[in-house]
């Protein structure tokens, strides 16, 4: 079954795109990616605050104990300071964009302007097909509005934009208070496409130890609930591509994105989960779902379930939403 | 530029190949070269030329040597013992008539000590060798004279010796003029090197060389060469000559300066002639008739230009030699000079001057204009010296002239400056930098630097001047015209304003009050102000960096500061030279680095002030601080106590040792202060484990357990806790910090397995700040210590718990903060320490273990202490041998006699219990011990020879613990066939390798125990073969008990292979995973590194017991579990894995691939020998029973 499709224009062998993770870390996984079937890789992040950081540990633990004692004034060859933070991710794209046929995608998550569009016209000199801007951050100042939030986004959306000729996509975060709304404003802008959502790393405190510890939870089948209603919800409305991401683990899952109106599917969880290979399960899955509905391509599949075609979606997203207390209620009677 | 880049830029670009070695102070040339190559840079004629690292400077010779005959263009940097290394080859390349060019950063020889520094004695003992000797007196010239040598040896074929003069031109920073590739051409064309290749080795036109010869022809052959050394004294004046066509800068094989009729003549060669040639000037100007003459090629000895250049009239001459030939009629320019004019005088050229002959300058020894005019002076008298030193006191052979206190020969302009810091305070990357800010500017800049000889705290002195003409000085700073003391606590302890001149500048980093800074100086300082009329200007750069957001970083806001005081600047202009500096180093790290470091420039010259000086004394009761207490023994006070004050220069000949044999235990009255953050106990929350103390890099944590009524007198805050020990029911213990010494390193806070489980993140022992508490702890530190130290047979030091207890016999060490190599020496002294013999390889222990002025090996309370020894770089475990040797010929000596003397000393049986009593626990070592004192007692007074000879070697009878110590360097390179062959000996010695896997003390470069895929000094691509394995090759012998130990890991593990090893009667190998500051981690978390590097299986703990084999068992045992971590998770905080990823991410990315595998498979191999069966390991072959 032919599953070719497009997302922000480029042209893709089948909807299942392997998300930023460490498993596109280095040429050998991304060719793995690629003998695996999925359709495009998104690059794991290239973090401008890590190489902030980097090039500060380099500079400090480059320098220890340097001009100090006559024998040893220094303890490192003279480049490690000197070398470009970037260059490792820049040679990624590069050497990948040789082995591989399927689109990268660069991820990027910025600090400062200039970071951002620096960035982001290396990503693009590199060869990346697309630029997926990871607007990460925590707003933990409680002084700052929703509204600077969301015009600071803008801001650096528009830069890359200004700064890039190839596709710009943005993952979302699902914490803006309109995400309908900012979503609108960015395809606006121009955003290409939409990646719905992103995954905040939230920290653990850990009771033994006492410390706060970094914890990474893969995503699971229940958290495709949020994209999935605001997949269906942008679908048709507007202008940017939709990808969607989180907690896809069969094959039917990767329908049911699609059937809300997704232009791609992203995956890592199931990935890391259970190995690259994985991707062929989750594909072969999709191609018998709908061979037993009979859709002959995925434009029948596209959307079929999107609030857009529902002739009265306030009265499905109410109803749906009373119907599931009602369910709620009867469920946990008793306890 | 300094004198090392100035050579190694011209060797690099006329050479093919270079052959290196690390040696200080060469080094940094074949760091250069080698990080030009790996970027690619081109010779002059268009190819990178190939830098290789052998394993040693012979090796260095031997590649070099073949690369010549094969036809290449060569050429190598060494200095000092390295290049007694080469002399076999050398003697070689130069009877095969062989063009190349070594460089060499002229430093001392080994002798009663090690000397890093420079003088001639190196080159000089290379001078039968047949090589031309060129001697560069400045970096200019050590540039430009790089390039004479080149083309000469090419002329010639004689190949040549360059060098200059170690540290003081090899380090010297001085503006000058590059010369380019074309004036390399112009010097060297082509046809030079076809012809080299037209004669060298080739299957082509084969032809044999390197002939044995027998007595009909050797010694005509060894004359043919003798028109060629004659010709070479014309060529290189030729290449001279050409160069100054060229480039305007004139030299001559011999070049005279001073008055045309001079009456009192000074011959030298090296730095020491710019001085000579400059004081000359001043002295001429003054109206006297004194010259210089300047050798620059020593041999082959030009003695028709010595003649040209002396003039006729000098009649009293002084020959100066940069090193010492005991035994010698003198020193060899001396004899040079004197056998020149003999033979001219015979043959009726010329009178007959006086000649004497002097020595100076030994290991970097001053030499100064006052020096200079002293040997003038010496010359005018009636009867001069015939020989003499000058810059010492020798009032043991009388040798020294007198040398006056103030000859300022400086020009007027030249601006100078003394800055007093910390090495770890950026002062001198701050010096550097604003050399090449004014260099920049248009100013001629000078720039030395002095360090002291410790690894953590160290002081650092910085000698610059500027100014519009040429600077040629090559001497510190005297007279400065500012000073500026970086650290203020150095105020205390070194004289920071014997070097001002009247009337200058003194800035001070000082938290104090502008209007409490002057009652804060010491009382020696007041008294220099007021003498000298000193300004002087405060700031507290540590609060201005602080606010602007750069915590510690002070030498930027100083740096401003100087411009701003100094006026060597217009201030805006000097303002803006400096931003554009930050600029350049921070712009990658963000541009809010770059705006903070600019806060930092702007608000330094706000919070600047000048402290108004009263005129009178206030600092009474407050003054510098002595060296070491007054309680120490006299040598300690008297020459130890001037060597740590800085005063070393002044101790005349006879205080000091003739044989090089120093007092233990001397790093113990230098308390150095040297952490503002210090290890504090919590014996709440301590659990008494020993951890921190067993890892304690500088010995400082101690530990006692003893009666309660010991308590009694305790001063306030001592603190006690109940001994956690079965049996000793109301024992008290405690553990002591010593925190004057302590490095503030926090490996103990790390190694405490315990939480404070009220406070999250609080442990057993934490890390305060050392000033509020430092005068409670040195009083509760005397009181620790007057508490009786632990029997050592009331401990189970099987346990790392029950080790804490034993005596640390070497302490305090000037090793880096959270040195991962001296816990395990410290472990060796605690364990063995009483009949322990270290033969100690050279390298970062011999230099923490061995450097003057303070040293940490130590004796107990009953004067047993480790004996220590270093011999040379390759020879350690043949050195460890010897010590082996003699006491296996001392004990059988002794047995022998206390056989023969068995009627009159045995008693009540003691002899036969003496000569069958087992050595291995320490229960029956002690009980040994006991026996060989009553032994001892009953010798007492015994008459005859039998006894005499019996007392002589007696303690031999209670075993010897000997021990090989050294570096990765030493065992897997330079020491590599010397090793190899001591574990094949089968005799008891024990080798303990602290493996950092780099040359860690002259700057980490690559050694063969550089882990594959990692970068270092001379791998900067990369290391791209595995690392050696050592423990397989030793295991090999089957007669070698071998261990693997990290004690971060697995600190019982180590505990226990270290006690297997030294009680094995036979070869033991231990080698110890030694976190390093050269791995480009944060070394608080060094043991952390340890431990993921056994987890990772990239260091497998392991034991290999031939006792266990020949029992019947599998001698092989694996000490720690199978991976469960990847090797990137080790590699990933280490900047040495780590930088190859941003200079060459698919280099990088395929040696880690390949680095996982070589891991994966060397477990493969390691389980499958732990799981055999003891048959298919090789035997003891030593022992029948095997």
């Amino acid at each position: 079954m032919n599953l070719a499709t497009t997302y922000m224009g480029i042209e893709l062998r089948n909807p299942l795109v392997a998300s930023a993770s460490p498993l596109s870390q280095t040429v050998d996984g991304i060719r793995r990616l690629e003998e695996a079937g999925v359709g495009a890789v998104v690059l794991y992040s290239l973090f401008e605050e890590e190489l902030r950081r980097e090039a500060e540990l380099f500079s400090v633990l480059g320098t220890a104990g340097t001009e100090s004692f006559a024998e040893a004034l220094t303890y490192m060859p003279e480049e490690v300071d000197g070398a470009d933070a970037a260059r490792r991710y820049v040679s990624l794209i590069e050497r990948a964009r040789e082995a591989v046929d399927i689109p990268l995608i660069g991820s990027l998550n910025g600090v400062t302007p200039t970071g951002w569009t620096r960035y982001a016209r290396a990503i693009e000199a590199a060869g990346a097909s697309a630029i997926e801007l990871n607007v990460y951050d925590v707003p933990g100042d409680p002084k700052i509005t929703g509204a600077d939030v969301e015009a600071r986004h803008l801001d650096v959306v528009r830069r890359v934009l200004d700064t890039v000729e190839i596709p710009v996509a943005v993952k979302l975060s699902p914490y803006y208070s309109s995400l309908g709304a900012m979503a609108t404003r960015l395809a606006s802008a121009g955003v290409d496409g939409l990646v719905l959502f992103n995954r905040f790393l939230q920290p653990q405190i850990d009771p033994e130890s006492l410390s706060v510890a970094a914890r990474i939870d893969l995503s699971t089948p229940a958290d495709q609930r949020l994209p999935m209603t605001w997949i269906a919800i942008l679908r048709g409305r507007v202008g940017a591509s939709l990808a969607a991401s989180g907690g896809v683990e069969t094959g039917a899952d990767l329908a049911c994105y699609l059937l809300a109106g997704a232009d791609v599917v992203m995956s890592t969880s199931a990935l890391l989960r259970h190995g690259r290979d994985h991707a062929g399960v989750l594909l072969s899955g999709l191609v018998e779902w709908m061979q037993a509905k009979e859709l002959a391509s995925l434009d029948d599949v596209r959307g079929l379930m999107s609030v857009e075609r529902e002739p009265d979606p306030e009265t499905r997203r109410r109803a749906g939403y009373v119907g599931m207390l009602e369910a709620a209620k009867q469920t946990f009677t008793g306890l | 530029m300094d004198g090392n880049e100035a050579a190694a830029s011209v060797a690099y670009r006329l050479n093919e190949i270079c052959c290196i070695y690390p040696i200080t102070p060469s080094s940094p040339m074949a760091e250069l070269a080698d990080q030009w190559s790996s970027e690619r840079r081109a010779n002059v004629w268009g190819t990178v030329p190939t830098v290789v690292e052998m394993q040693s400077e012979g090796g260095a010779a031997g590649a070099l040597h073949g690369s010549l005959q094969a036809g290449a263009l060569a050429t190598t940097f060494t200095a000092s013992q390295g290049l007694l290394l080469m002399l076999p080859n050398m003697f070689k390349i130069a009877g095969e008539l062989t063009p190349t060019v070594f460089h060499v950063a002229a430093r001392s020889l080994a002798a009663q000590g090690l000397s890093i520094f420079g003088d001639h004695s190196d080159v000089m003992a290379a001078r039968g060798t047949g090589f031309a000797l060129l001697a560069s007196d400045s970096v200019q010239e050590a540039h430009d004279l790089a390039l004479v040598a080149q083309a000469a040896t090419l002329r010639s074929r004689v190949p040549f010796i360059h060098f200059f003069d170690g540290f003081r031109t090899s380090h010297e920073l001085n503006t000058i003029e590059p010369l380019s590739d074309d004036d390399l051409r112009a010097l060297v064309p082509e046809e030079l090197v076809h012809d080299h290749r037209a004669r060298a080795l080739s299957p082509d036109r084969p032809f044999i060389r390197g002939t044995a010869q027998n007595p009909d022809t050797y010694f005509q052959s060894r004359e043919t060469v003798n028109p060629f050394y004659a010709a070479a004294p014309g060529i290189v004046q030729e290449a001279m000559d050409a160069l100054a066509a060229r480039v305007g800068r004139g030299y001559s094989l011999v070049s005279y300066h001073g008055h045309p009729e001079a009456d009192r003549v000074l011959v030298l060669a090296g730095s020491g002639a710019v001085t000579a040639r400059r004081t000359v000037e001043r002295m001429v100007a003054g109206g006297e008739r004194v010259g210089a003459v300047q050798v620059r090629l020593l041999r082959p000895f030009p003695a028709r230009a010595l003649l040209d250049a002396l003039p006729a009239t000098a009649r009293r001459v002084a020959v100066l030699d940069r090193t010492k030939e005991p035994g010698s009629e003198a020193e060899p320019l001396f004899l040079d000079v004197v056998s020149a004019l003999g033979e001219a005088h015979t043959d009726g050229e010329r009178d007959l001057p006086l000649v004497t002959g002097g020595r100076y300058g030994l290991s970097s020894k001053e030499f100064t204009p006052a020096m200079v005019a002293g040997i003038f002076q010496e010359l005018a008298a009636e009867r001069p010296r015939r020989r003499f030193t000058v810059g010492i006191l020798d009032d043991v052979g009388g040798t020294s002239i007198a040398v006056g206190s103030d000859f300022d020969i400086e020009p007027a302009g030249t601006v100078r400056a003394v800055f007093f810091g910390l090495g770890s305070d950026g002062t001198v990357g701050a010096n550097k930098n604003t050399i090449k800010i004014l260099g920049d500017a248009g100013l001629f800049a000078q720039g030395y630097f002095v360090y002291d000889s410790k690894k953590s705290g160290s002081q650092t002195v910085s000698h610059l001047r500027f100014g519009g003409e040429a600077i040629e000085a090559p001497y510190l700073v005297s007279g400065a015209s500012f000073v500026g003391c970086h650290q203020f606590g150095l105020l205390g302890a070194v004289d920071v304003l014997g070097r001002a001149a009247p009337g200058a500048t003194l800035l001070l980093d000082c938290p104090d009050e502008p209007d409490e800074v002057w009652d804060a100086l010491p009382l020696t300082v007041q008294k220099q102000v007021l003498a000298k009329g000193i300004q002087i200007y405060a700031i507290d750069a540590s609060r201005v960096a602080r606010e602007a957001g750069l915590p510690g970083r002070t030498n930027t806001v100083l740096q401003t500061c100087f411009f701003a005081l100094s006026g060597v600047l217009p201030r805006d202009d000097a303002i803006a030279r400096i931003k554009d500096a930050i600029e350049h180093t921070y712009a990658r790290r963000g541009a809010d680095v770059v705006e903070r470091n600019n806060a930092a420039v702007d608000s330094a010259l706000a919070a600047l002030h000048p402290v108004e000086v009263p005129g009178r004394l206030t600092s009474a009761e407050h003054d510098m601080r002595p060296p070491v207490p007054d309680s120490a023994p006299e040598f300690v006070r008297l020459v130890t106590g001037a060597m740590l004050a800085g005063r070393g220069d002044e101790l005349p000949v006879s205080a000091l040792p003739v044989d090089g044999t120093y007092p233990s235990g001397t790093a113990a009255y230098e308390k150095r202060n040297i952490s503002d953050f210090v290890a504090v106990w919590d014996p709440d929350t301590c659990i008494q484990c020993g951890s921190c103390s067993f890892v304690c890099p500088h010995s400082v944590i101690r530990s006692r357990f003893y009666e309660p009524a010991r308590l009694e007198g305790a001063p306030d805050g001592f603190r006690s806790a109940p001994l956690d020990a079965r049996g000793l029911p109301d024992a008290r213990f405690t553990l002591q910090v010593y925190v004057e010494d302590c490095t503030g390193c926090a490996l103990c806070v790390e190694a405490c397995p315990v939480q404070n489980p009220a406070v999250p993140g609080r442990k057993a022992i934490n890390l305060e700040e050392r000033e509020p508490i430092v005068a409670a702890e040195r009083d509760r530190t005397a009181f620790f210590e007057t508490l009786p130290v632990n029997d050592r047979s009331r401990v189970d030091y099987a346990s790392v718990r029950g080790a804490q207890f034993l005596q640390p016999l070497f302490e305090f060490s000037g090793a880096c903060a959270g040195c991962g190599e001296t816990p395990y020496v410290k472990l060796l002294s605690q364990l063995f320490g009483e009949r322990l013999m270290v033969a100690n390889a050279t390298g970062c222990s011999s230099i923490y273990g061995g450097n003057l002025p303070t040293t940490p090996w130590t004796s107990n309370a009953a004067g047993r202490g480790p004996a220590w020894s270093n011999s040379l770089f390759e020879d350690n475990a043949e050195f460890g041998l010897g010590f082996r040797l003699t006491a296996d010929a001392h004990v059988g000596l002794a047995r022998e006699r206390l056989a023969a003397l068995r009627a009159e000393l045995n008693g009540d049986g003691l002899v036969d219990e003496v000569l069958e009593a087992p050595q291995v626990t320490d229960t029956e070592l002690q009980t040994q011990r006991a026996r060989v004192d009553e032994l001892k007692q009953r010798l007492d007074g015994l008459p005859g020879p039998a006894a005499a000879d019996l007392r002589s070697v007696v303690d031999h009878l209670v075993r010897r613990s000997v021990w090989i110590v050294g570096g990765d360097g030493w065992a897997y390179d330079i020491g590599s066939g010397g090793l190899d062959h001591v574990l094949a000996s089968g005799l008891d010695v024990n080798v303990l390798v602290l493996d950092t896997e780099v040359y860690s003390n002259t700057g980490g470069q690559m050694s063969k125990a550089t882990p594959l895929g990692a970068v270092a000094k001379f791998a900067t691509a990369g290391k791209h073969v595995p690392k050696k394995d050592l423990a397989l090759q030793a295991i090999a012998y089957g007669s070698v008990y071998v261990a693997r130990v990290a004690m971060g890991a697995d600190q019982h593990q180590t505990l226990r292979a270290l006690r297997e090893a030294e009680a094995y009667p036979g070869p033991s190998l231990v080698i110890a995973y030694s976190h390093c500051i050269a791995h480009g981690i944060d070394m608080q978390k060094g043991l952390d590194q340890q431990h993921r590097a056994v987890s990772s299986g990239y260091w497998p703990l392991m034991r290999y017991d031939p006792v266990v084999r020949d029992e019947g068992g599998n001698p092989f045992l694996l000490d720690s579990p199978r991976p469960r971590i990847s090797l990137a998770e080790y590699t990933k905080s280490e900047l040495r894995f780590r930088s190859l990823a941003r200079t060459n991410p698919a280099e990088a990315e395929r040696l880690a691939a390949a680095a996982q595998l070589a891991v994966d498979q060397r477990w493969q191999v390691y389980e499958e020998m732990a799981t055999r069966g003891p048959e298919r390991f090789q035997p003891d072959t030593r022992r029948t029973s095997a």
